[in-house]
């Protein structure tokens, strides 16, 4: 089916076909990076553009609608958000939990530290715990068992009242480590 | 490593298969005339490298896909290239397909036994034509919408199964995210999945049967590894060279405006490639169609497939080459006449221009502060006052007044006018010449209105063309605060610095020689009104007020001329109002940088 090595072919000098040979792979390799390169230039497109910086502090409830009761209850956190082309003024763009605690108001994000999960407020037992990876977590936001998954207690957030209302600096942090990085 | 190597040898044959491809006897010794092939499947590789990186950032869907392509073209880095790359090599494979075909016709390389292997080629390359049909459309532009709308049209001319065929290629009665999703996934699942296979038994064939040379031989035989590959890899870098060398003099791939049903494209035009298809359709009157869409490519396919019967024949060989000349002759000849025929005619010129202007403006406003809205890109230029103003008015308001002498759009109307021409209407410039005793009647004002001979009119015959010196300067005075209640973007800045003149003019209105007051409401000026009111004169809301009605109270009242009341009868939303308006006062989008310039 296919020809033997040619008699013929063989009796070149080897000199003028390592060179036809290293200019065959030479032309092939660059030719093929083209498209890859062009491709590549896209799709890292992402490394390039930066995270929105965070805004300003953002106002998310009353100071009427939290009570005296310590609980903490979850607000949404509405912010503009864009996504690749579409822009979305005053969405919800997270959620916190927001309590009274000795006349002061405490606000914890509502993200798990350690895989990014949910956490939800359980009641019954008076603390946090995330669905997930069952990490639990004191109503202050620390963690309250040592076989806790989460490398890090939840994560507090700058609050400030104006007036009736209650502002949170909201930012996103890392999950899975130790410390406290927000994402850049 | 040679050990390494020994193993992988040893579970795989890889070392046998590889001498096997390379060394592959080409009698003859290697020549040009044998690059076609290998360029073809360097296309081809090109065109799955840039897809699938496409793919990764194109989203099918009629409100997303526009304005993901727009991401990808002028958001993302590289996306142009990327984009252009892609488009540009379809072009190239189509080109390549057609010399492929012709030099395996000429050298007669379709004879037996090679006859499947000739088949597998055509069904490559009807394949490969069916990935420029289904691409065409994936940036859901005005463009590909269009086109693609031809196209399953005539599909829908198939006798018998036509309305079936086409509810299925579109993916329901209309066309929308099903038609995205199914040409997609054609696009970038099913023919690549085919012309993979095929080309794989394309090539197993292609070697089982080995290159049909050229008599006479020039040369010894030659391996094909280095000889041959050499010059297929030159051939290929040509073909790439010419690639990017189109991608970089159009700055990558064309993105029209986003697709809207509603909104005519009489630029609509197919690929290149097509367009001696679309030319061939111009022949065929009414009810015929199908002979020019259907019956005569099938039969021309059908004979391109019995070429290797034919070719039996005495004559046979001499009839294909001859027949193929006659038929890429002919497409040549219809594409060229496809070109003459719309390079001789202005209203399709005027489509491109309109096209590309279109194009141009929906890339500022997809790049505004706002961004694209939920509702997809066709809203933009729906709600652009620079877009549709012009063509709000010529259809609204053109049977009546003019804009600088023509239908807002730039056409010229036949019948004369019959209402003021409202470029630049409450300017200064304009109130000016409606002051001028020998403008307010010629039809640039109130000629041909019930108004040419009116009171204003005869006021400004009559007194205003005795003024002395310094009640023109008072006049003047008059006519910048009237102007300046426009609040015109145009006039910001003198407005600002004749602040002074205006305030006086204001006062200079109520003036028992200038007796604005007399007819007019004007601040707090209250006589018996019955002239237009003149507070916010030209504003915005003044305009979209004596649009919405000019018979209400505040404009002309029963004195109204033939004017209707576009809102109140229902002729206009009360957008489309809003947009003739700013468009009429210069207010439109413009982004930071250029609105600084104007």
């Amino acid at each position: 089916m296919c020809a033997a090595h040619n008699p013929e072919n063989s009796d070149k000098p080897t000199r003028r076909n390592f060179f036809k040979e290293g200019l065959c792979i030479a032309i092939g390799t660059t030719i093929s990076i083209v498209p890859f390169a062009a491709g590549l230039a896209v799709y890292l497109d992402p490394l390039r553009k930066k995270t929105a910086a965070p805004g300003d502090p953002i106002r998310v409830a009353s100071l009427t609608s939290l009570p005296e009761d310590g609980i903490p209850r979850k607000f949404a956190v509405l912010a503009d958000r864009s996504d690749a082309w579409n822009k979305y003024p005053n969405v919800p763009v997270g959620a916190v939990y927001l309590r009274r605690r000795e006349g002061k108001i405490e606000a914890l994000h509502s993200v798990c530290p350690h895989a990014g999960c949910f956490i939800d407020y359980a009641p019954e037992r008076n603390s946090f715990l995330c669905p997930c990876h069952n990490s639990t977590f004191a109503l202050d936001g620390s963690i309250n068992d040592p076989k806790s998954p989460s490398p890090r207690g939840m994560d507090p957030l700058e609050v400030e009242i104006r007036g009736n209302d209650v502002y949170v600096d909201f930012k996103n942090f890392r999950a899975g480590i130790h410390d406290r990085i927000p994402e850049a | 490593m040679k050990k390494v190597f020994d193993w992988i040898d040893n579970r795989t044959g890889a070392r046998k298969l590889t001498q096997e491809a390379l060394y592959e006897n080409v009698p003859g010794g290697a020549r040009w005339r044998y690059i076609w092939g290998s360029t073809l499947t360097f296309t081809l590789f090109i065109q799955f490298v840039t897809g699938i990186f496409l793919w990764m950032a194109y989203s099918p869907g009629s409100q997303s896909a526009w304005a993901s392509v727009y991401y990808i073209q002028h958001e993302m880095t590289g996306g142009w290239l990327l984009r252009g790359i892609h488009h540009f090599t379809a072009q190239a494979m189509t080109i390549l397909l057609v010399l492929h075909l012709m030099q395996v016709v000429v050298d007669g390389a379709y004879k037996a036994p090679r006859e499947v292997n000739f088949w597998f080629g055509l069904i490559l390359l009807l394949l490969v034509l069916g990935l420029s049909l289904t691409g065409y459309l994936l940036p859901w532009d005005q463009k590909g919408y269009w086109a693609t709308r031809v196209a399953t049209n005539i599909a829908a001319i198939t006798p018998i199964i036509g309305p079936s065929l086409q509810k299925l290629i579109v993916g329901g009665s209309d066309y929308g995210h099903h038609t995205l999703t199914r040409f997609f996934a054609l696009h970038a699942g099913v023919l690549p999945a085919m012309i993979i296979a095929l080309l794989v038994g394309h090539i197993y064939l292609f070697r089982k049967h080995g290159i049909t040379a050229k008599k006479p031989y020039r040369k010894p035989d030659a391996a094909f590894w280095p000889d041959q590959v050499l010059k297929d890899a030159v051939a290929c870098m040509a073909v790439l060279a010419a690639i990017l060398f189109f991608v970089l003099r159009y700055r990558g791939a064309e993105l029209a405006a986003p697709a809207d049903g509603s909104e005519p494209y009489s630029a609509a035009r197919p690929e290149w490639y097509f367009l001696f298809l679309f030319q061939f359709l111009k022949y065929f009157p009414g009810g015929t169609e199908i002979w020019g869409a259907i019956v005569i490519p099938t039969v021309l396919v059908i004979i391109v497939f019995a070429m290797p019967f034919i070719g039996n024949w005495k004559l046979g060989h001499r009839f294909n080459i001859g027949f193929l000349i006659a038929v890429m002759g002919g497409a040549g000849l219809l594409t060229y006449l496809a070109y003459a025929e719309d390079g001789k005619n202005p209203s399709f010129a005027l489509a491109v221009k309109e096209a590309h202007r279109d194009a141009a403006r929906v890339k500022i406003l997809a790049q505004a502060p706002s961004g694209i809205p939920d509702s997809g890109a066709a809203t933009l230029l729906r709600n652009d006052a620079l877009t549709q103003g012009p063509k709000l008015f010529a259809k609204n308001c053109a049977t009546c007044h003019r804009y600088d002498g023509h239908d807002g759009t730039g056409l010229l109307v036949a019948d004369p006018s019959s209402g003021p021409d409202l470029k630049g209407f409450a300017s200064r410039e304009w109130i000016a010449g409606l002051m001028d005793p020998e403008k307010i009647s010629t039809p640039h004002y109130y000629g041909g209105t019930k108004f040419e001979n009116g009171k204003m009119a005869r006021f400004v015959k009559k007194s205003v063309a005795e003024f002395s010196p310094e009640e023109r300067e008072q006049l003047h005075k008059v006519i910048l605060a009237l102007s300046a209640e426009a609040n015109l973007k145009s006039q910001a800045e003198v407005d600002k610095r004749d602040i002074k003149l205006i305030e006086e003019g204001r006062t200079l209105m109520a003036n028992e020689t200038m007796r604005c007051a007399e007819c007019h409401k004007f601040h707090q000026y209250e006589d018996e009104p019955n002239g237009p009111d003149l507070t916010g004169y030209g504003s915005r809301d003044w305009l979209i007020q004596i649009i919405a009605n000019p018979a209400h109270e505040r404009f002309y009242g029963d004195r109204n001329d033939r004017m209707p009341a576009f809102a109140d009868e229902g002729i206009m939303t009360a957008r489309e109002i809003e947009m003739i308006a700013e468009w009429m006062r210069g207010e439109w989008y413009e982004p930071e940088s250029a609105s600084g310039a104007q």
